[in-house]
């Protein structure tokens, strides 16, 4: 009878499920395994797949290195907000929040705003008579685009994670003997290993296929994915193509976020996105 | 307590949103158009959409933009939407004939259609203009910015190809407008669909990557006003809108090479649900006050030459809006290529601009 009930409740969102998710996979499927033009079933997409290695290449490389830069910076941050007050930690806590109520697209078209060659920064150093700086068009750029945009999904895990700390643990690790860096790397670190998996991934995923970031911040030089698929749906009119490139793009992130999780192995509660 | 009052909250704003659906009783036109490309009542001029609205009160117009005629076409292919007006570019037009998107014109619902320049009508994307009706025409060259640019330089299309001015070259992010530089400074013609011909146009393009800032649309306005670029292929009406605002802007012409000259009209696709409405918009737009109106902010060239008394004379003796009858005659037109040929170009473009090796499939 319990059963039932899960059941009868979880209906709507299997529904969901079947038909914004496994539905249109299929469809995805589809149209990579179709020719452009004749719409017959062909391997021709995959084979030409070869050519995008590198900007594939480029994309996994800079959203590792954006994950590992949200890592090191977030970890912090989400450490300390752990030791405040309950009242700061729920400030701390909006303020990681607040980017986020604004759109992603502002937020990187306002870093144009400062990088640009003409932009805030350089308008600034060239007052105080300092050479301009060659800040936009750079790989720099797009992995600071990334990282800016996706660092409070690192925090947020890191942070809920480590506030559940017992702090008990760390008591006993000092009364027996632990320094702290030990106790850091011994206690505090591996407990709050699912949170770096979980921040990792969310950071990773959203990073590896995005778009808009390398096509403002970046140049000729370091076009993404991303940005190759959009243009095959959008001026290309080639979805097929398209389609086998989400296609690869899907089966690398799940590669990729294997690889990620595996690092933790075993660990209770690792999440896996 | 929070709870039903966000009910409350929640409740009201349904009742909100239907209560303002039925009080709008009004036909809705969906008005698909390039950007930058309307009077919307910037800089003291007149608010086209807004007047329409004013003297059509049964009509509400929701404007939508698109970046290139490749990207209208392939939201219109795709299907799924509804528009009632569209204005793409010659060939464009040619090609939405050719693949039965277009509905024909009821003439008896624009009247004013008589008005529009006999120069421009019936020309041969469209010989009895039974789908198309000229919105605006003009040229495709080079604006540069004179205080970094030496003149000397100016000599044709290579400048945009000039090293000295690496990182602060714009290119056209369409195939089409991309492969016709090429073309033009090869001598191939820019209908070509030889497909090593093409092959060579992309080597081309691939040749001058390095050099490139970014490869824009829209955005060149901004980037040329401010001087983060110094050099754009673009449009000669969105050239007198950039002077405005940045008078180091020059505008030329490759003459001796060739460039392109187009003609945009005004059609009606066949996802339109308001025909009526949608001719009515049209004929509002070849109302010679309006049109004036309506140019004298985008500043491309008028097809109604009425329209001109309404016009500011310094656009109407401008020499890049209005070329002389010489210069226009060394402007080639483009036609339509088959599907085929513009899947190339436009696979051989996706390999130049994002670097990929270049070679036919």
């Amino acid at each position: 009878m319990k059963r039932n009930k899960s059941l009868l409740l979880s209906t709507p969102y299997i529904l969901w499920m079947v038909i914004f998710t496994l539905v249109p996979l299929g469809v995805v499927l589809y149209y990579a395994l179709t020719d452009v033009e004749t719409g017959a079933f062909t391997v021709d997409n995959m084979s030409k797949l070869v050519r995008y290695l590198p900007a594939f290449g480029r994309s996994i490389l800079y959203s590792l290195i954006s994950a590992v830069i949200c890592l090191l910076i977030g970890y912090p941050v989400a450490y300390y907000m752990t030791q405040c007050s309950p009242t700061t930690q729920r400030f701390l806590y909006m303020l990681v929040m607040l980017p986020m109520c604004m759109s992603f697209l502002l937020r990187t078209l306002a870093w144009v705003g400062l990088l640009q060659d003409t932009g805030i920064i350089n308008n600034i150093l060239e007052a105080i008579g300092l050479p301009r700086l060659p800040l936009i068009r750079t790989p720099a750029a797009v992995i600071l685009g990334m990282v800016y945009n996706y660092l409070p999904y690192m925090i947020l895990p890191l942070y809920a994670i480590i506030v559940k700390i017992d702090p008990r643990l760390i008591e006993a690790a000092e009364d027996l003997g632990c320094n702290s860096t030990k106790v850091f790397s011994k206690v505090i670190l591996p407990l709050s290993m699912p949170g770096i998996l979980s921040g990792m991934t969310m950071v990773f995923v959203p990073a590896v296929s995005t778009f808009y970031i390398s096509n403002k911040l970046g140049s000729t030089e370091t076009v993404l994915i991303g940005d190759i698929v959009e243009r095959l749906f959008k001026q290309g009119d080639n979805p097929n193509m398209g389609a086998a490139l989400s296609l690869l793009l899907m089966v690398l992130v799940f590669v990729c976020t294997g690889i990620i999780n595996r690092f933790g192995g075993d660990e209770e509660g690792a999440v896996i996105v | 307590m929070k709870k039903s009052l966000s009910i409350v909250i929640l409740l009201c704003v349904l009742i909100g949103l239907l209560s303002g659906c039925t009080q709008d009783k009004r036909v809705t036109i969906n008005v698909y158009n390039w950007g930058q490309y309307i009077s919307e009542g910037n800089d003291g001029c007149i608010d086209v959409i807004a007047e329409f609205e004013r003297l059509n009160p049964d009509i509400r117009v929701n404007y939508v933009t698109y970046d290139s005629n490749e990207t209208m076409y392939t939201k219109m292919a795709n299907g799924g939407i509804t528009v009632d007006v569209i204005i793409p570019s010659d060939y464009m037009v040619d090609r939405l004939i050719q693949e039965n998107m277009l509905l024909p014109l009821n003439y008896d619902n624009i009247p004013n259609a008589q008005k529009v320049d006999s120069q421009f009508r019936n020309q041969a994307f469209d010989p009895e203009n039974k789908y198309s009706l000229p919105y605006s025409w003009g040229t495709v060259g080079i604006i540069y910015n004179d205080k970094y640019v030496d003149e000397a330089d100016v000599t044709g299309w290579e400048l945009l190809w000039n090293e000295k001015y690496a990182d602060k070259i714009l290119m056209f992010d369409n195939s089409r407008d991309a492969f016709c530089i090429a073309q033009c400074m090869l001598g191939y013609d820019i209908n070509t669909t030889d497909e090593q011909e093409l092959l060579q146009c992309a080597r081309e393009l691939e040749r001058q990557r390095p050099v490139v800032q970014q490869y824009i649309m829209d955005q060149v306005f901004d980037l040329m006003e401010n001087e983060e670029a110094w050099i754009a292929p673009y449009y000669a009406g969105d050239y007198l809108t950039m002077a405005d605002e940045n008078e180091h802007l020059q505008f030329f012409l490759p003459e001796h090479q060739g460039f392109n000259r187009f003609i945009d009209a005004m059609c009606i696709p066949t996802c339109c649900e308001n025909k009526d409405a949608a001719e009515r918009f049209i004929n509002f737009l070849c109302e010679p006050e309006f049109a004036g109106g309506n140019m004298d902010w985008i500043c491309y060239g008028t097809p109604i030459s009425e329209a001109k008394e309404y016009m500011d004379p310094e656009v109407v003796n401008d020499p890049v809006a209005y070329p002389s009858e010489e210069t226009w005659n060394h402007g080639k037109d483009y036609v339509a290529l088959p599907r085929s040929t513009t899947r190339l170009m436009e696979s051989l473009f996706m390999q130049v601009r994002n670097g990929l090796e270049v070679k036919l499939d």
